[in-house]
């Protein structure tokens, strides 16, 4: 009995016994999280190449391996939440198929095996067969490998690496909405829970996916253009900034939208959210969320649009604006998993959640996944730095 | 053809295929006879070993203390909810270790201490430190069994 006093200080007011800890902790929140980071970043890229919009052809490279590199990432938070990786393959042998939860497996695999990888294939392949001619020893062997054999670079071959690559693109585009709408449907779709059960939770989640995913490849843009000590084209800088605006209204629109629907509507849950977002959510929703993520960045990605400060203001603003959005959209993620299993389905009580440091479902494996995309990041932009792509000048 | 489609294609039909057979080996023999479930995992449950006897069990040799029980306020309770699982007494009346026998404050507290998520109108509860405190036990007072008969 004596533990259960214990456990009863983090509870107010009445609460069902399964509701006293949360099953849903920090590496459910880096789920959606980095998948969204994955579908932002791609559709920055696929902007680029579709709608052929040439200031952006800086970040294009750089936004597509970004992608990949957390997409590499973006299921292994689950794994390590569920706790039996060797059982993690099931979900694709035996699927079931009337769970969306059980689809994830085929769309992340779609995503990665027919988009991503193909699209960056097609887009390097010219060069894969020049640097494996170039390069000697390991490195050699690993473009080798990475061509697939398929070393003929004659202007027709060149000509259908790009138009392959284009269908790709035209592919993704509906690809990376289906990975994130679907992410933003998993919670949605719970009907049981009046914080996530709504239509407009797919939608939500693709386009603060966009932010954050816009505002990482601004992050790393500049990041690496520091590293490498190139100068950074501002004019790339404000479109990127531009669309960051444009998205950024969009997510605040429907974000709000659907907090003023759910306000007017006022169910009977209305009482007990209310007083979430009152009080345990106060920090995360109004001061991290919406103040420093949405607020500020779009007052002063606004205030860009009608003057255009001087580049040397201009690029730490822009650095700290997409660092803003980065954590903004981090406890936008935070407010929806975690805010959703703060209260009693009783509606009469809360729980509290605390966050373990160590352990398979605490801070420092959570750190581990978000550092390991950046690892993996630089290892492929080792392997394939855009930079030294000799297609630039001939495509 | 373009010569990527002719290394591509068939690089995937390669890994579809794999896949195919990897998933053929990997799904457990019984799968899917019944369900979406490993049929086979019904007769391995099934051979567990039993914990609770139930109460028609209990009764074959204790009828005095049914009886008792059939005729007051805990007649839906089982004997095991309070005795705790015995299948190894009724097996062998011998074995005695497992028998729960109490009678305590703090074990009728279980099901009757005042708890706001019980319903006092499905179980009556009292303060278990408030109640009767002149005897220590509650079987000081009620009888287990038959729990209006009180002793004096
Ligand atoms: C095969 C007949 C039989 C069955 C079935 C049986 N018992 Fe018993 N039980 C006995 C006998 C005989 C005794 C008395 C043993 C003694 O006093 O040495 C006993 C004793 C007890 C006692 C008192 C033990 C003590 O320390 O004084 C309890 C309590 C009890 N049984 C509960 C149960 C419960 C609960 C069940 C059902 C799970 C059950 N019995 C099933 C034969 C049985
Ligand atoms: C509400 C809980 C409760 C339930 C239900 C219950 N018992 Fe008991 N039983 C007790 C307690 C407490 C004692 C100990 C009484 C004592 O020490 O005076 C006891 C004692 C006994 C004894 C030993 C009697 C003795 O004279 O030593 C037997 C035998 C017994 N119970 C059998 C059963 C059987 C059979 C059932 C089911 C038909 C049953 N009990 C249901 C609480 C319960
Ligand atoms: C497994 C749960 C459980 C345990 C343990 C239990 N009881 Fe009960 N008790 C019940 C239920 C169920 C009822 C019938 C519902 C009701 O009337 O409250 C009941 C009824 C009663 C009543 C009659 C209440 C009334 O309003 O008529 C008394 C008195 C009582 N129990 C005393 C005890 C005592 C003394 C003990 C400890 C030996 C005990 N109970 C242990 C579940 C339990
Ligand atoms: C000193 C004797 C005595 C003791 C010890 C005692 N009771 Fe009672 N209990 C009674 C009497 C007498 C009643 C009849 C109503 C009353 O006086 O409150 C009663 C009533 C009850 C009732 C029904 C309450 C109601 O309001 O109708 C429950 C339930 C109950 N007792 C459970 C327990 C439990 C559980 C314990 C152990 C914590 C316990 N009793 C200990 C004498 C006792």
């Amino acid at each position: 009995m004596e533990h259960l006093y214990e456990i009863l200080k983090h509870v107010d007011g009445f609460i069902y016994p399964n509701e006293i800890e949360l099953q849903w902790g920090i590496l459910i929140i880096l789920y959606p999280y980095i998948t969204g980071l994955v579908a932002g970043a791609f559709i920055l890229a696929s902007l680029e190449r579709v709608f052929k919009i040439k200031v952006l052809r800086p970040t294009y490279h750089l936004a597509l391996l970004t992608a990949l590199a957390f997409l590499i990432v973006a299921g292994l938070p689950l794994v390590s939440h569920l706790g039996h990786p060797f059982r993690s393959y099931e979900i694709l042998t035996t699927p079931q198929l009337g769970s969306a939860m059980a689809i994830f497996g085929f769309v992340y695999l779609w995503y990665l095996m027919v988009v991503l990888l193909l699209e960056i294939w097609f887009d390097y392949r010219y060069d894969l067969v020049i640097w494996s001619n170039e390069s000697k020893g390991i490195k050699r062997r690993i473009y080798k490998i990475l061509t697939l054999g398929v070393t003929d670079i004659s202007p027709k071959a060149l000509a259908w690496d790009k138009k392959l690559g284009y269908i790709i693109t035209v592919i993704g585009i509906p690809s990376a909405f289906l990975l994130h709408g679907y992410v933003g449907f998993i919670f949605g779709s719970i009907k049981a829970n009046p914080w996530w059960s709504t239509v407009l939770m797919p939608v939500i989640f693709l386009l603060s996916a966009m932010v954050s995913g816009i505002a990482l490849v601004m992050f790393l843009y500049m990041v690496v253009s520091w590293i490498r000590k190139v100068k950074i084209d501002m004019a790339c800088l404000d479109e990127i900034g531009k669309f960051l605006f444009m998205v950024l209204i969009l997510d605040f629109t429907l974000e709000s939208l659907d907090q003023v629907h759910r306000i007017y509507e006022a169910e009977e849950s209305f009482e007990i959210l209310h007083m979430l977002v009152t009080g345990k959510l106060t920090y995360t929703l109004f001061i991290f969320q919406g103040l420093m993520g949405t607020i500020i960045p779009l007052l002063t990605l606004g205030f860009f649009r009608m003057y255009l400060p001087k580049e040397k203001l201009r690029k730490p603003i822009y650095f700290l604006v997409s660092c803003l959005v980065l954590f903004g959209v981090f406890f936008m993620r935070w407010n929806v998993v975690i805010g959703g299993q703060l209260f009693s389905k009783s509606f009469l009580g809360f729980t509290s959640f605390k966050l373990g440091m160590v352990g398979l479902e605490g801070f420092w494996m959570a750190l581990v996944w978000m550092i390991m995309p950046f690892l993996i990041l630089s290892f492929i932009l080792w392997l394939l730095p855009p930079w030294k792509k000799h297609s630039e000048e001939t495509v | 053809m373009p010569v990527q489609l002719k290394t591509l294609i068939p690089l995937f039909a390669v890994f579809i295929i794999l896949f195919l057979i990897a998933r053929h080996f990997l799904i457990p023999d019984s799968f899917g006879k019944y369900g979406h479930y490993r049929a086979n995992s019904i007769d391995e449950i099934a051979a567990l070993p039993i914990n609770y006897a139930g109460k028609a069990v209990c009764i074959d040799c204790h009828d005095t203390e049914a009886e008792l029980l059939a005729s007051d306020a805990h007649a839906g309770l089982s004997c095991e909810v309070c005795h705790g699982p015995n299948a190894k007494h009724a097996d062998d009346y011998e074995i005695k270790e497992y028998l729960i026998k109490q009678g305590t404050r703090e074990f009728c507290g279980r099901c009757h201490s005042l708890n706001p998520a019980r319903k006092i109108e499905v179980i009556n509860q009292i303060d278990i430190k408030e109640h009767h405190p002149e005897k220590e036990n509650c079987i000081d007072c009620h009888n287990p069994h038959a729990v209006w008969e009180l002793k004096e």
